[in-house]
């Protein structure tokens, strides 16, 4: 069995997203990356992308991006059967990508991810937000706008539950299963 | 071949999809999984890059014994989507004997590192007596064996209707024509009855119905109008010309007049009904070109899901080799 620990609620994560959409809304003007368009990782990812949309007023439903397509473990995991299909409305080509995505572990679910946004269109730039950022990165890949670097341990995983109520979890111990 | 049998064969000790040889065995869970994979892969031709790099790196070969063009093509083209790469192999049946002619084939091809075969063969049986020689390595899907079994047609059959119908417990659905001769509608009608339907009935003449059709679970028709009366789906299947070794048939002018479906017979099914056809489409025998061009045709539609529904099928079948990676 494997034990988890309730490490965030609803109220305190809303908070997190508020100051985080408060850093990006400072990057993007200070970079000059006007217009932005979001898309959000399924599902985690899609659910933050949900509430910094609102937070920001962007006027447009942000993206949903589902990566099992693009995985590159593949070969090990096989095709997941829940697929739910990407959903982007806007013209990727020249815009200003907002990524969001819930936990920042390896790196290889950003880099699958970049790899379909480039088969939309290629955006002029892509902004990396992560709720999560965590120890065990197996890519060069950094975020741009964190909410929180809470140090878990080598076994430990942790859990975005949503989209209402929010809440954060962590499991303890080796993973089981899938 | 025992159902027992092909069961085995066709999932891995997982339960996963091995091999794609028949409906035969599967389980209502495993064909909905198959309908489900297929709906996100359904969206990719509204985007700017069609393909998703699935099965880079990956070699399938179309292996097809008897000749197709739209089969054989959208397997292609479902392959290609994957990302995988294809060898099309056109074999014309020799006089050497089968059994000997498939092994060597096998052995050769598989000597080529291919993945995947896609066997399509005039002999029923023929993808089960490869998926059982083939190596661990290798799945096999079967694109139409004999009058066997038809299984990707059968399935991208049920996604058209689950798109246009939804649910399938409450559906009346009407199969049309040569069953006899028919490895579409035996493939159709078992996933059908899986999927769990209200009704299945087949329809045509005594010399054109299998005669074991009751054991199929099935309602027999012999007239068309009561055939299709109150249907939410009608299949017509197309005369299989090449099929029939004896004379079952006055002439086509005969059977157009019988069970031809025109606008006017397709008033018995329901106002919503549609009308389907796993092509080429005989005009002006199995249908009116009015019905096969018309607001109730989804013919052209099966032809566009067909593609969605093999990658679905080539890509859970390339999972059970997954299977076989993380346990070396």
């Amino acid at each position: 069995m494997t034990e988890s620990t309730l490490f965030m609620k609803h109220d305190a994560i809303l908070d997190l997203i508020r100051g985080m959409a408060e850093v990006l809304r400072n990057r993007l003007r200070d970079r000059a990356l006007g217009d932005p368009a979001m898309i959000g990782i399924h599902t985690g990812g899609a659910w933050i992308a949900e509430y910094m949309n609102t937070m920001l007023n962007l006027g447009q439903p942000s993206g949903l991006l589902d990566i099992s397509f693009y995985r590159d473990d593949f070969t090990q995991i096989g095709v997941n059967p829940q697929v739910r299909p990407s959903k982007i409305d806007f013209d990727v080509d020249g815009r200003n990508i907002v990524l969001i995505d819930d936990v920042l572990h390896t790196g290889r679910t950003i880099r699958a991810a970049m790899n379909e946004i480039f088969d939309f269109g290629r955006p002029a730039s892509i902004t990396l937000v992560t709720l999560i950022e965590r120890s065990g990165r197996e890519l060069p890949i950094q975020p741009d706008v964190i909410g929180l670097s809470p140090p878990l341990g080598l076994n430990d995983r942790i859990k975005l539950n949503g989209p209402d109520p929010l809440s954060l979890e962590i499991f303890h111990g080796p993973r089981t299963g899938r | 071949m025992s159902t027992q049998r092909s069961q085995n064969l066709q999932l891995n000790e997982h339960g996963r999809l091995r091999h794609f040889l028949t409906i035969d065995g599967l389980s209502r869970e495993l064909l909905l999984q198959i309908l489900d994979t297929a709906e996100s892969f359904a969206t990719l031709p509204g985007r700017p890059v069609k393909k998703v790099p699935l099965l880079r790196g990956r070699i399938i070969t179309n292996l097809f014994f008897e000749n197709s063009t739209r089969t054989r093509t959208t397997f292609e083209l479902a392959a290609k989507l994957l990302s995988a790469d294809v060898i099309n192999f056109n074999i014309s049946t020799s006089a050497t004997t089968k059994g000997e002619t498939l092994l060597d084939t096998l052995r050769n091809i598989e000597a080529m590192h291919s993945d995947m075969f896609v066997v399509r063969h005039a002999q029923s049986g023929a993808a089960h007596f490869i998926a059982e020689h083939a190596s661990p390595r290798v799945s096999v899907i079967n694109a139409g064996d004999g009058r066997h079994a038809h299984p990707t047609q059968a399935m991208l059959d049920m996604f058209t209707i689950r798109k246009h119908k939804g649910d399938f417990t409450p559906l009346r659905v009407a199969i049309v024509g040569d069953v006899l001769h028919s490895r579409v509608a035996r493939s159709q009608i078992l996933a059908l009855n899986t999927l769990g339907v209200s009704e299945v009935r087949i329809v045509g003449p005594r010399t054109l119905l299998p005669t074991e059709a009751r054991s199929l679970g099935v309602h027999v028709y012999h007239d068309l109008a009561e055939g299709i009366r109150d249907v939410d789906v009608v299949i017509m299947l197309r005369l299989q010309n090449e099929r029939m070794d004896g004379a079952l048939l006055p002439n086509e002018h005969e059977y157009f007049r019988l069970y031809g479906l025109t606008d006017e017979r397709l008033e018995n099914a329901k106002p919503d009904a549609i009308v389907m056809h796993p092509g080429p489409i005989n005009r002006g025998i199995e249908m009116d070109s009015a019905v096969a061009d018309g607001p109730r045709s989804v013919i052209l539609q099966q032809v566009s899901y067909g593609i969605a529904v093999r990658m679905a099928v080539m890509s859970m079948a390339m999972q059970s080799q997954a299977d076989l990676g993380t346990e070396a």
